[in-house]
């Protein structure tokens, strides 16, 4: 299956300057499976969003079309073909 | 010759040069990242390698996390290593939150971080990677050092240093809070506690073998040791042996953060007093900085040139150091972001800055 997902401008430079990533994975794969095989590609973009337990940093929401994926399994958290997921900074920072 | 002043705050990274220590040039906040998500970072460590002048900045961002930050032209521009520099690996179950400290050794390229939780990094790359000391992170005792309210952390990292004359270059000196004092001789290969006489009034023992809240150590000249406790003042020149003995008489209060050595002088040293545990303020609301000169027997305050209106503002564990000049350097910077410079040879303080952010973190050097 095939999802797009969505980075901030903050993060673009950790993926070659890119917004919008088609990242192609096998059918059932999970939230955390999309971002292995999306940070295989954009090694610098992985420690943004998580750390190095692969647990996703607190400040930093990630939305599986229109779920917050903490509400929805987390890094478990099911997608659909087609699916849109969005990198979001949540509320902190600067 | 000139001088650099590196100043770590907790809104993004400063420098501050001068010809003569008196005028100074103040420039930042850096921008560490092009997508300047980290230039508004908490800088909680920043060092200058003496051998390379490799300027190191250890800074987190609320959003995207910690990484370590270097400049080769004095802080001009900053590189971030591709790969995560300091990590923690995959079978500790921990995560880095920030480095604390940097320090470096004798071999050229040999960097030290004590970060948060406690632990010890060492680079031998001139701190573009670092690996995990595995004896600290393995030592029985981990499993009682705790958090105190500003984190659990390995903050002080002195290499060669274990004391009066016993300096070498597989030995170091480190401190934690809570954990207190360890040292070691074989090159991090093992640890031991080195607290004897260092107080912890919130344990049922008040001196335990360890896990004081020590919040900082400061080496003199031939390893004579300052160490500014959770309450408690105290001098070294063998921890590991003799012991701690208490020196905070004739200072205002024993609680504060940062203490300074004289690099030259091994009877001086440098204390930024705070009134206690529950009021993180000066003592009787003046910007106070005190000096002895008989191995902490007697302190006098050091304040020509500070303000003598009422301040609120209080030096934290890493807010002091100095430039090892042959006329040493002194420097401060206060959590309500005024940074001031004395030498040692001179007639008091002068400001650097002032309404910076808070600040959490100051290194210098000649260059």
């Amino acid at each position: 299956m095939r999802v797009t997902v969505h980075l901030p401008g903050l993060l673009r430079a950790d993926a070659g300057g890119s917004a919008h990533i088609p990242v192609e994975v096998d059918d059932g794969t999970a939230l955390g499976g999309v971002l292995d095989a999306l940070t295989s590609r954009h090694p610098g973009l992985d420690r943004r969003i998580r750390d190095e337990r692969g647990a996703l940093r607190r400040y930093v929401n990630v939305f599986v079309d229109e779920d917050e994926c903490r509400t929805v399994g987390g890094l478990a958290a099911p997608l659909r073909d087609g699916a849109d997921v969005r990198v979001l900074p949540s509320v902190a920072g600067g | 010759m000139a001088y650099l002043l590196v100043i770590g705050t907790r809104k993004g990274l400063f420098t501050a040069r001068s010809e003569d220590r008196r005028g100074w040039e103040v420039s930042g906040p850096h921008r560490l990242d092009a997508a300047d998500h980290a230039s508004m970072s908490a800088v909680y460590a920043v060092g200058i390698d003496p051998h390379s002048g490799r300027v190191l900045a250890g800074a987190e961002s609320s959003h995207f996390g910690p990484s370590v930050w270097y400049s080769d032209d004095a802080g001009l521009t900053w590189h971030e290593p591709a790969s995560a520099p300091i990590a923690f690996p995959e079978d500790t179950d921990a995560s880095l939150t920030r480095a604390w400290q940097f320090a470096f050794g004798d071999d050229p390229g040999t960097v030290y971080a004590g970060v948060e939780p406690h632990a010890l990094f060492r680079s031998s790359d001139g701190g573009a990677s670092f690996e995990l000391v595995r004896a600290l992170w393995d030592h029985p005792h981990r499993a009682n050092w705790y958090p105190g309210a500003g984190g659990g952390a390995v903050h002080t990292v002195l290499p060669g240093v274990l004391g009066w004359g016993e300096r070498s270059p597989g030995s170091m000196t480190v401190a934690m809070s809570t954990g207190g004092i360890y040292q070691t001789r074989d090159d991090g290969a093992s640890w031991a506690p080195a607290n004897r006489g260092i107080s912890a009034g919130f344990m049922p023992d008040e001196e335990p073998e360890y896990g004081q809240c020590v919040h900082k150590v400061a080496a003199g000249p031939g390893g004579v040791l300052y160490a500014q406790n959770h309450h408690g003042v105290y001098r070294s020149e063998d921890p590991a042996g003799q012991g701690w003995t208490a020196v905070e008489k004739g200072l205002p209060t024993d609680f504060g953060f940062a203490v300074v050595a004289h690099p030259h002088r091994p009877e001086t040293a440098f204390n930024f007093p705070v009134i206690s545990q529950e009021v993180h303020l000066p003592p009787d609301h003046r910007l106070g900085v005190y000096r002895t000169d008989d191995g902490g027997g007697s302190w006098h305050p050091f304040t020509r040139g500070l303000p003598e209106d009422p301040y609120f503002g209080i030096v934290l564990r890493d807010g002091a150091c100095t430039d090892g000049a042959d006329d040493p350097g002194l420097y401060f910077g206060t959590r309500t972001g005024d940074v001031y410079a004395a030498t040692d040879g001179g007639e008091g303080w002068h400001r650097v800055a002032e309404h910076l952010p808070d600040v959490l973190c100051v290194r210098a050097a000649e260059v």
